[in-house]
This record gives C-alpha cells, structure tokens and sequence, in this order.
C-alpha cells in the first residue's frame, strides 16, 4: 500500500483543531504555534502531492478507496488529476499564509484556528473527492465553519447580516445540488456514489438537461455566478483578514471546481445543451463585476467585487466546453486564488493599522509599509493579466478559448481588463502613494516579519508561474484532456 | 410472523423488561433507606442500572429470527429490539440529566416513574396486539403526565402537566375506539391476524380508511405530527428540562415504533391512501414547525418545534412505503434521539445555573464555559444536519428514500425545510458565541452527570455521522421485518 498523502492533508487541519480545542484558552501562544506547525505539515504535503503527480501517467493518482457505507455505494475515495492538483496546494498555501497573518488576533485565537482548520479540511475533502457522497459531505462541513469565523470575528458593522446571508446562500445552493445527485444516483441504477461510476453511467439526453441546472448552479453560487454572486461581497468584506483570504482564495474555487466535477464531467449533455447561455452570465459577472469594483469607495469592497469579476472568467472559460477556455479557467482558479489571497491579505493590513477602508481618506501607506505596497502592485498587474505573471497564462487561453465559440463575448469581456487596470491603479495612486494624511501622520507601523513571509510568498508564486509557466500548464492540461474525453473530445 | 409454544428463551427475550422492575424495586428500597442527603446518587444508580441491563440486552436478548411471543402478544424482532435499546440508553441520559435538578433529582420516585414509562416504551415497541399496545401506550403516558408535572410549586409545570394529560386522555380514547372497531370487524387483536384477515377483505377499503385515521390521531399525538402538535410547546416549555427531553426523543421514538408496525406490517394493501394522507401530514408537519420555530424567544419552545419539525422529517421515511423508507426512518430517529437528549442536556445544565431559558440568556456562553460552547455547536449544527455530525446522513437517507420511492417533490420540500431550520439553529448559536453579556465574568460550573451524560452524547452524534455502516446495518436489519 502506498503512503496515503491525500488523506493526510485533509485530516491533519481536523484533527489538529480539535487539538487545539484541548489547550487551555489563555496559552494563547501554544495555540498559534501548534495552528503554524499543523499548516506547515499540510502545505508541505500539498507540495509534495503536487509535484508527485506524474503527468504523463495522467488520470487520478494518489487513489485510496476504501468502502464507506456499502449498502449506499459511498466509499471514501480520494484522487488527484489536473484540475485538482493546482487547488490542492493553493488551499495549502493559503492555509498556511492565512494562519501567519493572523498571528496577533487576540480574541479566542484558540476557537478561531479549530473552526478555521476544520474549514481546511472541508475544502481539501471536496478538491479530492472521487465520490459524490463525499464530495458534499466535505462541501457542507466547509460550509458551517464560515458562519462562525465571519460571525465572531468579522467586521461588527455587517457582520451578522453578511455571515447569515452567506450560509443560507451556500446551503441552499448545496441542497439543491444533493437532489440533483440523488436523482443520478437512483436513475443511474449503478447502486454507487462513486463519480469514476458514475462518468460512466450513460445518463439520457434528456435526463441530463433537466437535472444540469440545479446541479451546476447549486454549485455556482459558491463560485459567485451571476445573479447569484450577491453574498459574496458582503461575505468578503465582514470576514476577518485570514477568513476572507480563504473565502475568495480558496472557498469560491470550491464551488466553480464542484460544479465542474459534478455538473460539466457528470453530465457532459447537459453541459453542451445550457451552456451557450450560461456563458452569458459568465460575461455579465467579468463586465458588471468589475464595473461595480469601480465604483467603490471602501477598499475591501473593491476587491470583493473584482473576486466576483475574475471568478466569472473562470466560469466562462469552463462555459467554452473547448481546452484553451478550460485550461485557462484551471490555471485562472490558482492564480485567482493565490492574488486575491494577497489582496485581503493587504487590505486587513491596511485596516489594521489605518481602522478606516475608505479610499479617499487613506494614502501614502508606501512610506509606511513598502512591502506591502510592493506586493499589492505585483497583486494588481496579475489582477490586469499582464505578460510575465500568472494573471496572463491564465486569462489569455480563457479569451483564446471564448474567441473560439463567440467572438463578440470575447470583445465585450476583454472591457473588463480595461475597467480593472482602471480600479487597481486608483488604488495604487490613492492609497499607496500622494500625502499622508494628518490623521495617520506618526502611528502607521510597518507589519510584521511573519506578515512579510506570507505577502513574499504569495508574490512569489504569481511570478514563478507567470515566468514559468510550465510549472503548471501541463498539469492542467493533462486534467482538461481528461474531461474533453467526457464532452466527447469537443 | 406465526405464534410458537412456550420455550424458556421467552424469559431471556423479555430480560430487559425483568430487569427494569427489579432496577425500579430496587430504587423504591434505596429511598427508602438512604439519607436525604445522598438520595441524589439514585441517579447514578438509574443511569448505572440502565446502562448494565443494556449491556446484559445486547449480549444476551439479542432476537435471533422473527417470532410471536407469549401468546401473540409480543414480536420478537429487530424492529422492536433496536428501540428498546434506544429507549434505555435515553433513560439513562435523562437520569444523568435530572440528578443535579432541585426538588427532582433527590425523589426515589421520579426515578421509578421514569423507570415505569420506559417499560411502557419498550413494551410499545414489541407488542403485536392491540390491547398489548394500548396497555403499553398507557403504561408509557400515565408516568410521563406525572412527570412532566411533577414540580408541584411551580405553576408552569402542573399547568403542562395537565395539559398534557388532557389531550393525551383526548387521542388516547379516539385511539381506541379505532382499536375496538378493528377488534369488530376482524374479530382478533393480534396484529398480524389483522393482517391477514384484512387482506381477504372484509371490509371496504374506505371503511378501513377511516378506522385507521382513528389509530392516527393517537399514533399522531405521540410523536407529535400536526395538527396534533399543540401540546408539545407548552408542555416542553414547562416540565422539567430532562422531562422534555426524554417526552421529544424516547416517547416520540416509540410512537414511530409503534407508527411504523401497524402501518407497514399491518396494512401494506392500503399504503397508497394512508401513504398520502402521512405526506401530506409529514409536508405540513415540517413547515409548520420550522416556521413557528423561528419566532421563539425561549429555547425549550424552540426545541419543541424543532422536534415537532423533525418527526416530519422521520415521516417522510414512512410515506415511501420501502424497504429503505423504513430503515431510514429507524436510522433517523437513532441520531435523533442522540442529539436531542444531547441539547436537552445542556438546556438543563444551562438553565440550572442561569436560571433562565430564554434564547438571549445563552448570550456569551461560550465564554463563559468554552465546553458548554462546543456542545450547543454540536448538538445543534447536527439538528441543522450538517456533517460531520449524525444530523446529516440522516437526512440525506431520508432524502434518498424519497427520491428512490419518486416523490422527489417531498424531498425538496424538506430540502426546503431544513434551510429555514439551519436559519433558527445559527441564530441560538449567535447568541452562544457572538453576543456579550453582563454575566461573562460569571463561572458556569458543570457537574459530574452532566459532563459525563455529554460527552457521551456528543461523541455519539459524531460516531454516527462519520461512520456510517454499523447503524445502517442495524436499521436495516430493524426495518426487514416489516416487509
């Protein structure tokens, strides 16, 4: 039997929060150590899955099955492709940044790191779910966690509203996805969860339309698919730092990434029947996204929307059915991941130390803080898909991919990185650079070393995969073949 | 299922039954001879006693097939075996959880007649003959009547406690007359004989129809269906915190018990009317009592419309009229009965410090005992259904058993349900990790009973909800017998 690194990476945030529920509450720095040391294991781990995928072999790798509740069909089966691999180590890397940057939080650190692992786990269990049972199993214990990290340790002024918003919208969205999955699972008559079945199943034409919709847009509404984007905002904005880091990180991708497993792989005619007009909600997420980025004045707010902007290019990359648009939207779901970790890492960053996130009342934080500002400009060109980092490996097969089957939107979408170059460099101008303001004159500190390790890392990233890109494209190529094959090599 | 003559093994499969009597005696004889003083520790006695005799249950009475025992009077299977269990296991949960209570856990006699209404249940669930069943409903009301009300100062409880008795002697009577015009038409009361019987049809479908809708409206009023639901808020609302607790989980198990045998095992041939009347029963069920849960300001009330949403959802296990219908409903009900008793247990030992049972005396909670904190999270977020805890395999069986038996429509309806339920779950829990109070300076000092009866509980409701196939295998096994 071979080492079982997939489950070790989903079970080790679990267990290692319940853990930390066992210190005592006032040895505050235990906890943090214990939370660092367990997100270090993790990411190491998740680095490792990564380049141990042998690409050539292709498929799912990593596999362990072992039966779970045979009269249903459901085992415990988890394996890697592709797609998977990238979001397997960007949920390592963001766990891991996410717990240095909340290093100083002082209110129930001890809570805090237990229902922010038990998060991780839930998302490391849907990226490398094989079977459909627990796929959701997994989807929904990440699902609960958020309603108390935001809740508690969010923004008092939305907090409540935004984290009740939040949950209902996800669960509903997943509770009409799982009567989706029941449906295949009866109507296959295949008696199995098991997705690798399941692919197989040979689902009518008919059957598949009707079942399509719920089960891609139950799952698309985690991912912020217009008109189903509006919690994500107001979820980002109350978050605390680390939480809105793994919400738009991490979180989003699950739900593009679910309903790509479950919707597109499981029901490719489906897929083919409703995705020319998807495809137009796509676009109305990347334009009015960024549009609404705009004209935003609160900081936080302008990247929540810019996440709902670029989640939508993922979407309609996926919506092309063609390998240019998937291959983008799987590398767009990494680097998204990876730059919108950084964006919120900045902004908490900036609230920390100014208590204000309005941009007209901040500015001149480059003297203050010139990492950060280093990083955030490095965040914005790959925001703007400049040549040479990731945003641009993995926005321009997304376009290339769009062209193929309509032009126009192609067109239309590509407004979108216009208005975006517009919003990030407002941004840069307002708040990084011109006159201190008086307010802040004397008391802005420059953030802390372990501040510094995640914001360097998470640069580093957007600019290895961007000057190498072979780091990742053949990767993602190889999961995109794997579900080509099951659109009937379209 | 067919009638046999005497074999000593009867004695062994009634041996849990023996058993409670003798633990009952025993109790009565203790308080009589401790000091009052330590007359508190008949708890531990009781939780001790139940616990060992379920023990003694699983390795000794354990049915080995299906068969009618003293005189037709009892089955002998699975179906009755597993909520025997449940019933003792609750009983002893609920002991643990009076101990500590004032002016109840030191009396002999609220343990002896909790001890007698847990003889009742167990015998509900076996019972294989109408008069065997109705002694046995009767056996299980009478003490919960006394029980409910049993804190005689207290206006709250005598008024519940009436309350109850009231509408329980109100079903109970209609109850049986739908018995006695059965026993008319059919000339036995043995279950099965019913059964067969019916089906060389002797009387109108429609008239059967009708008797059944009599035996409903008791059946109903047990586990609490609406329209017969108007109890439960002020009658959980006022007795005793444990009391409630046992009166939502153990008593409302074994109307299922007793719901699930003489609707599935007896008339089989009418499923497709009762089948739609108990949808349509178990849709309006669970509206109803999400809906009104959301406006309660007192969490015993809550509870007790969420329990009332709950036994909807375990009916829609029953309306599928299947194999894994049924044993869906038994699984339900097993995590059920769990997380229940698990969030009874920290109302009481909330409440018995507080003082209070509104909603917004949780404020701060977990501040004040981060374990009491964890506890509230679990028992509730596995009443939202949500994993890793027992609350969301359930459902997703019970789902799965409305789509296989196509009434896809009813599953989207407690689909539905289950979001407005998540909504007054996250709220309490708002209140116990979010809110400030006043009082956060304030210990919350948890006693022995309550910490062990917790820990117990909570580490069930994970048990079942991360491993699944032993319970499954068990309602299953439960749930065979009726087909």
């Amino acid at each position: 039997m071979q080492f079982p690194i997939l489950s070790i990476i989903v079970f080790t945030p679990i267990i290692t929060g319940i853990l930390i529920l066992l210190i005592p509450a006032e040895r505050k720095t235990e906890v943090r150590v214990t939370a660092l040391a367990a997100a270090t294991f993790a990411l190491a781990l998740s680095i490792w899955a990564y380049f141990g995928y042998d690409i050539p072999a292709g498929g799912y790798q990593f596999i362990e099955k072992y039966s779970w509740l045979p009269q249903f069909g459901i085992s415990y089966h988890v394996g890697i492709d592709g797609m998977s691999a990238p979001l397997v180590l960007l949920t390592g890397v963001v766990m891991f940044t996410g717990v240095l940057i909340s290093w100083g939080l002082d209110d129930r650190p001890r809570e805090f790191f237990a229902f922010l692992f038990i998060l991780a786990t839930g998302v490391f269990g849907v990226f490398v779910a094989l079977d459909l049972f627990m796929l959701f199993f997994f989807y929904e214990i990440a699902v609960f966690p958020m309603y108390l990290l935001i809740a508690i340790w969010g923004w008092k002024e939305t907090r409540e509203y935004a984290a009740m918003k939040l949950t209902l919208y996800l669960f509903i969205g997943s509770v009409v996805a799982l009567v989706g999955a029941l449906a295949m699972y009866f109507t296959s008559g295949l008696g199995t969860f098991d997705m690798l079945q399941l692919e197989n199943a040979g689902f009518s034409t008919t059957f598949q339309r009707v079942v399509f919709p719920f089960v891609f847009f139950g799952f698309a509404v985690l991912g912020g698919i217009f008109p189903f984007h509006n919690w994500s905002p107001d979820g980002h904005v109350a978050a605390p730092t680390a939480v809105s880091m793994f919400h738009a990180g991490v979180l989003m991708k699950l739900g593009a990434f679910a309903a790509l497993r479950v919707g597109i792989m499981l029901l490719p005619e489906g897929a083919k029947f409703h995705m020319g007009w998807i495809i137009l909600l796509t676009l109305v997420n990347v334009v009015y996204g960024a549009y609404i980025a705009m004209v935003q004045t609160d900081f936080k707010y302008v990247i929540g929307f810019s996440s709902v902007s670029h989640m939508g290019l993922v979407a309609m990359g996926f919506a092309t059915l063609n390998a240019d648009g998937m291959l983008g939207a799987g590398v767009q779901m990494f680097s998204h991941g990876v730059m919108t970790a950084l964006f919120f890492a900045v902004v908490g960053m900036v609230y920390d130390r100014a208590h204000t996130r309005e941009i007209p009342r901040l500015g001149g934080f480059r003297k203050m803080m010139p990492l950060v500002t280093l990083a955030f400009i490095i965040g914005g060109l790959v925001s703007m898909g400049m040549p040479g980092l990731s945003g641009f490996i993995a926005e321009f097969p997304i376009f290339m991919g769009v062209w193929g089957t309509a032009p126009w939107i192609a067109i239309v979408a590509a407004i979108s990185i216009v208005i975006t170059a517009s919003y990030i460099i407002r941004i840069i101008g307002r708040v990084f650079f011109g006159q201190v303001p008086e307010e802040f004159e004397g008391h802005i500190t420059d953030v802390t070393v372990l501040d510094k390790v995640a914001l360097v890392l998470l640069s580093a990233i957007l600019i290895v995969v961007g000057i190498y890109p072979a780091i990742m494209t053949p990767l993602v190529e190889s999961g995109v073949n794997n579900i080509l094959r099951l659109l009937g090599g379209a | 299922m067919s009638e046999i003559p005497f074999e000593p093994w009867w004695i062994i499969a009634i041996l849990p039954e023996i058993l409670l009597i003798v633990l009952a005696i025993l109790i009565l004889t203790l308080d009589l001879v401790l000091p009052v003083a330590s007359r508190r520790n008949l708890g531990w006695v009781t939780a001790g006693g139940l616990g060992l005799i379920l023990i003694l249950a699983l390795i000794f009475s354990r049915p080995t097939g299906e068969a009618l025992i003293w005189g037709g009077m009892l089955a002998q299977d699975w179906l009755g075996f597993t909520f025997r269990m449940l019933f003792l296991f609750a009983a002893a949960m609920t002991a643990m959880f009076s101990m500590d209570l004032p002016r109840l856990g030191n009396r002999g006699e609220f343990y002896v007649l909790m001890l007698a209404s847990t003889l009742g249940m167990m015998l509900m669930a076996s019972s294989a003959d109408l008069i065997m069943l109705y002694l046995a409903i009767e056996t299980t009301s009478i003490p919960l009547y006394v029980l409910a009300g049993f804190l005689t100062q207290d206006d709250k409880s005598t008024e519940s406690g009436f309350k109850y008795l009231l509408f329980g002697a109100m079903t109970s009577a209609i109850m049986l007359y739908g018995f006695s015009l059965l026993y008319g038409f059919a000339g036995t009361t043995n279950l099965y004989e019913l059964a067969t019987r019916f089906q060389q049809g002797i009387v109108s479908d429609a008239t059967l129809m009708g008797v059944l809708l009599l035996v409903l409206v008791g059946f109903g009023f047990k586990i609490s269906a609406v329209p017969l639901h108007f109890w439960a808020p002020d009658v959980y609302e006022g007795s005793p915190t444990p009391i409630a607790g046992f009166l939502s989980t153990a008593s409302k198990a074994a109307g299922f018990a007793v719901l699930l045998r003489v609707f599935l095992a007896v008339f089989p041939a009418l499923a497709p009317y009762w089948g739609a009347i108990i949808a349509a029963l178990a849709t309006a069920t669970m509206t109803l009592g999400n809906l009104l849960a959301l406006a309660q300001k007192n969490i015993k009330r809550l509870l007790a419309y969420s329990s009332i949403a709950h036994a909807g959802y375990a009916m829609i296990g029953v309306v599928a009229v299947s194999y894994l219908g049924a044993s869906a409903t038994v699984f339900y009900l097993i995590a059920y009965v769990v997380t229940n008793l698990a969030a009874f247990g920290v109302v009481a030992a909330v409440g018995r410090i507080t003082g209070s049972d509104e909603i917004a005396s949780y404020a701060g909670i977990s501040r004040r005992s981060p374990w009491i904190g964890i506890a509230i999270l679990v028992s509730f977020l596995s009443l939202a259904g949500m994993p890793p805890f027992g609350g969301f395999i359930v459902k997703f069986v019970v789902f799965a058993a409305a789509v296989e038996a196509g009434m896809i429509w009813l599953a989207v309806v407690g689909v539905l349900n289950s979001i407005i339920g998540l909504y007054y779950y996250l709220t309490v829990l708002k209140h116990v990790y979010l809110y400030r109070s006043e009082d956060e300076g304030k210990p919350l000092p948890i006693t022995r009973p309550y910490a062990v009866g917790l820990v117990v509980l909570i580490l069930g409701i994970i048990l079942i909800g991360t491993v699944f196939a032993p319970w499954i295998t068990l309602s299953g096994s439960a749930a065979a017998g009726l087909f």
